[in-house]
């Protein structure tokens, strides 16, 4: 009732947030519905439902090439990544000491970098140094730009931890390593999940690093990016982008579910998203 | 009024806890200063008094999460200088319980048991005989989060306490508990250590708390010890106004010096007169002068006609009603404070009218002298 | 819960004091934050640094010549095309932050004021879509603005237009557009965050105090939430600056922004030492934009007082 009321008595804020929300959406939403479309060109009226773009993405080499460049790359950033948040994450929770703030502003840093800075500045120092340009060039910048995101998931997660459960574990005559065994990994490991999970969803969307750092082997985005010249091949690459968007609309949510799972067990609301 | 009776059977005189001139410091701060104590076997000791005070720190050395800058601890006569929490036999009840809540009930109790490498029966049955100690038998499968404040307490109690530690020390226990659950597990935890026999150190800011528990007390202020001794000794004979206030009200009565010998003073008052009165250990001379103090309930209205060996006559000048007892201020010919008086409302002192002249009782013995 | 060994009390004591160090509080957070420390030094101020003396370095053919000149910077502010990049880059990140702000506030204060019970369902149903691929969302819009796009052909199906427009692609106002809805969320976070810490008594006392809604909100939640707004505004202006895909693909010949003339010195062109200069240039215009319209809220928020 009172909700109704509320709802009905901030009816222009309701409904502009309703519009944002279709703002926000709609673009995305036309990458699956012209994905099914017959027509080769996304317009309307559309002309009827089809899989064959789909059926066609296992056929073509490159792509698979790309998919799997993407896995390794991912996975190798979505694990440095994390954990090299969780040593800095749990070092700003946990300690007090002098240059902390710098220190955790210079980590957060690429966050509000422009993306091309980042890339440039690493390609001239991989160049300089000799070295060449691979997946492994590669995963050395998403894991930079991915560990901000992990930092956040992570703090949050170590956040609500009580410091005196730790104590309890050494009190009942645990050492410090069975503590973090029995007591802090089980814990945290719904943040620690929830962070490979964002890393991961990071590296396989992101496109400007790869599109520098990487030699001859493409990454998923990089691929679509190649395509993006033929006309010809845009509904495949809409179709291809669909699967994207559902991997990670689903890696999303899952690591949403598991933050709150988290947050709920420390008692600490917030993270990613507040 | 006899002496409180206390179960004499687990509690020796072989001192558990020894704390020798014990400092802690951060920086120019010092949280412990020079503080020394003897604890002995199977007693309820208590740590009392204001947030910051140091009891806390105290009781974290005692049980290895914090080190003395100088000085030592030593429990059941070994030195406990770098033996880190997890080797020590103390156990904890932490304030916030830190109850661990990705485990339930019996995984939480058996958690320090399962260094031990106990044969599983043996693990079992120690857990159970742990869990009915604290009453919670038939819960060992609920997850911390489903438990209630007292319920939690209690699973921090049996986690501790199955390990069987020489000393068990609890970090305001009940602080978080509503009133009336405090009061009942006041009772419960006093009847559990004397089941049990185990040393116990209580931190408390609580005056009746430590007062309804313990065997004995130590009051600190700033990082001190201000006096150690029984409940009973403690609240009647508090050796300077900051205990005497800490543990409830007294009336402050300037007094001037006109004897004094071995154990006792002799000293005029303006209101109350020539009073013999015993003289405090610690008392330290301060010129003429010397303070007395007596408990607002030692002070009794005398009504009607009646009269008594020792009384002071006044006028009630304020009355405030707090259900079963009635506390009146009431001011004195001489004296520059009013005296708070505390009666209960079995007689009417609740109808005294404020402006009523009133004459109270009171035992010399009552005022006792003690340092500023 | 046996006890350790004791040594000698003098070897005691020192092994306490080296412990009591090795365990002291700030040597310990030091140590264990010092790999993610180190990773963003190597790989991020480091990288920087090198771009800086580049950019006072000139480049014949394949060797860098390391004599120190501004030839670079004098190229990057008075050659017509780069200056009018740096303008167009300049212009189209501010409009961007500005819009995206404007459009945030109203969700973000709605979020906050009104969410009740599903707050944080509402964020993560604004938040999800920022998730997927940037390259996707830029290459959504591409569509959607198409010449044979999903807008003229909804258009023309509906006998709006007759033809398809030119004018929805390949310009700055796609840029724009496509930059508003991408970089969205970042500006409703930041905004959500000061809104939620806004102590709603303090609302309730304007109220008190005499205070219609509309005032109350002026005089009350706008300032207190300007902190939010001055970060939202920063998080999105500073990272469009320097946008590169959007430009590309959405931009035509009359998009074209900063970061596609960097990317062109570090390709075709061949020349690291103005790319250099092009990127510190951007880096220190963003800086001084940044620390601008921070003075510029904050006198804002104290004339509105």
């Amino acid at each position: 009732m009172t909700a109704m009321r509320r709802f009905l008595a901030n009816g222009w804020l309701s409904a502009y947030a309703f519009l944002y929300v279709v703002f926000l959406y709609l673009p995305v939403i036309f990458l699956p519905i012209f994905s099914v479309n017959t027509a080769a060109t996304p317009k309307f009226p559309l002309s009827g439902f089809t899989l064959k773009w789909y059926e066609d993405l296992p056929r073509t080499p490159a792509l698979l090439d790309a998919a799997w460049n993407s896995l390794v790359v991912g996975v190798s950033a979505a694990i440095l990544s994390t954990v090299l948040g969780i040593l800095a994450a749990r070092s700003i929770t946990r300690y007090r000491y002098p240059g902390r703030r710098a220190i955790n502003g210079l980590i957060m840093a690429p966050l509000v970098l422009p993306e091309i800075i980042v890339a440039i500045s690493l390609l001239l120092v991989i160049l300089q140094l000799g070295l060449s340009l691979s997946l492994f060039t590669v995963v050395l910048g998403h894991v930079l730009v991915s560990i901000p995101y992990s930092m956040t998931v992570l703090t949050a997660g170590f956040e609500g931890f009580d410091r005196s459960l730790e104590e309890a574990s050494a009190d009942l005559g645990e050492s410090a390593f069975g503590t973090f065994r029995r007591v802090t990994l089980p814990m945290v490991a719904p943040a620690i999940i929830s962070s490979l999970l964002v890393c991961f969803t990071i590296s396989l969307d992101e496109f400007l690093i790869a599109f520098f750092l990487t030699g001859t082997e493409a990454t998923l985005p990089i691929y679509i990016w190649g395509q993006l010249r033929f006309a010809s091949k845009l509904p495949g690459v809409l179709a291809l982008g669909t699967l994207l968007l559902a991997a990670s609309f689903l890696l999303m949510t899952v690591a949403e579910i598991l933050r709150r799972h988290a947050a709920k067990r420390t008692q600490n609301e917030g993270g990613l998203y507040a | 009024m006899p002496e409180r009776p206390r179960t004499e059977r687990t509690q020796t005189e072989r001192p558990m806890i020894e704390i020798k001139s014990v400092t802690r410091s951060y920086g120019a701060f010092k949280a412990l200063d020079d503080a020394s104590l003897t604890i002995k076997e199977g007693e309820f000791f208590s740590l009392l008094g204001p947030s910051g005070c140091g009891k806390t720190t105290l009781l974290r050395m005692i049980a290895g999460f914090d080190n003395p800058t100088s000085g030592s601890i030593s429990v059941d006569g070994q030195s406990m200088e770098g033996i880190p929490a997890n080797r020590r036999p103390t156990n904890m009840v932490f304030q916030s319980y830190a109850i661990f809540p990705h485990l339930n009930v019996e995984q939480n109790v058996a958690y320090g048991l399962k260094r031990l490498k106990l044969a599983g029966p043996e693990e079992k049955r120690r857990v159970e005989e742990a869990l009915a100690q604290v009453s919670l038998t038939g819960l060992g499968k609920r997850l911390a989060t489903e438990l209630s404040g007292g319920q939690r307490q209690r699973v921090a109690l049996a986690r501790a306490l199955v390990m069987r530690p020489k000393v068990l020390l609890l970090d305001e226990p009940l602080s978080a508990l509503d009133k009336k659950l405090r009061e009942q597990m006041q009772v419960e935890l006093r009847r559990l250590q004397q089941a049990v026999g185990i040393t116990f150190v209580l931190v408390t800011h609580d005056q009746y708390e430590a007062l309804a528990m313990s065997d004995r007390i130590a009051v600190m202020f700033g990082g001190r010890i201000a006096q150690v001794a029984s409940p009973k000794e403690i609240y009647q004979r508090p050796v300077n106004r900051q205990v005497a206030d800490f543990l409830g009200g007294m009336n402050f009565v300037k007094a001037e010096i006109v004897e004094e010998n071995g154990a006792s003073l002799v000293v005029d008052t303006l209101g109350f007169g020539r009073i013999k009165t015993d003289k405090p250990k610690a008392f330290v001379r301060n010129g003429g002068a010397a303070t007395l103090g007596i408990r607002p309930e030692r002070l009794r209205v005398l009504w009607d006609n009646a009269t008594a060996k020792f009384e002071v006559a006044g006028k009630v000048v304020e009355r405030h009603y707090f259900g079963e007892i009635t506390h009146l201020i009431v001011e004195i010919p001489g004296l520059e404070k009013p005296l708070s008086v505390t009666e209960t409302n079995d007689f009417g002192a609740d109808d005294i009218p404020v402006g009523t002249s009133i004459r109270l009782a009171y035992d010399p013995e009552a005022l006792v002298a003690m340092a500023d | 819960m046996t006890a350790a060994a004791e040594g000698s009390p003098a070897f005691g004591m020192t092994r306490a004091r080296r412990n009591a160090l090795l365990q002291s509080e700030p040597v310990q957070g030091f140590a264990l934050i010092s790999p993610t420390f180190l990773y963003a030094l190597i790989l991020l101020v480091l990288p920087i640094l090198v771009v800086i003396a580049h950019s006072f370095w000139t480049q014949n053919y394949l060797t860098i010549d390391r004599t120190f000149t501004l030839e670079n910077y004098r190229i990057a502010l008075t050659e017509p095309i780069y200056r009018d990049l740096l303008w167009r880059s300049l212009y189209i990140s501010l409009t961007v932050s500005f819009f995206t702000v404007v459009l945030a506030y109203p969700i973000a204060y709605f979020i906050s004021f009104h969410g009740g019970r599903h707050k944080s369902l509402w964020l993560f149903l604004i938040t999800i879509p920022f998730w997927t691929s940037y390259l996707l969302r830029v290459m959504s819009w591409k569509v959607i603005l198409g010449y044979n796009g999903v807008l003229n052909s909804g258009l023309m199906g509906l006998g709006v237009i007759d033809e398809p427009s030119t004018a929805l692609l390949y310009n700055s106002s796609a840029v724009i557009i496509t930059l508003t809805h991408a970089w969205a969320a970042f500006a409703i976070l930041p905004i959500f965050v000061s809104l939620e810490k806004v102590d709603r008594t303090l609302v309730e006392a304007a109220k008190d105090l005499g205070d219609g809604p509309i005032r109350s909100f002026l005089r009350v939640t706008l300032p207190l939430s300007a902190p939010g707004v001055i970060s939202a505004a920063l998080i999105v202006m500073i990272p469009t600056v320097g946008d590169y895909v959007t430009p590309k693909l959405v931009g035509g010949k009359d998009g074209v922004m900063i970061a596609n003339a960097i990317q062109a010195q570090f390709g075709k062109a061949s020349n690291w030492p103005l790319g250099a200069a092009l990127s510190v240039t951007t880096m220190l215009i963003v800086t001084l934009i940044a620390g601008a319209t921070v003075l510029i809220l904050r006198t804002a928020q104290r004339l509105a007082r």
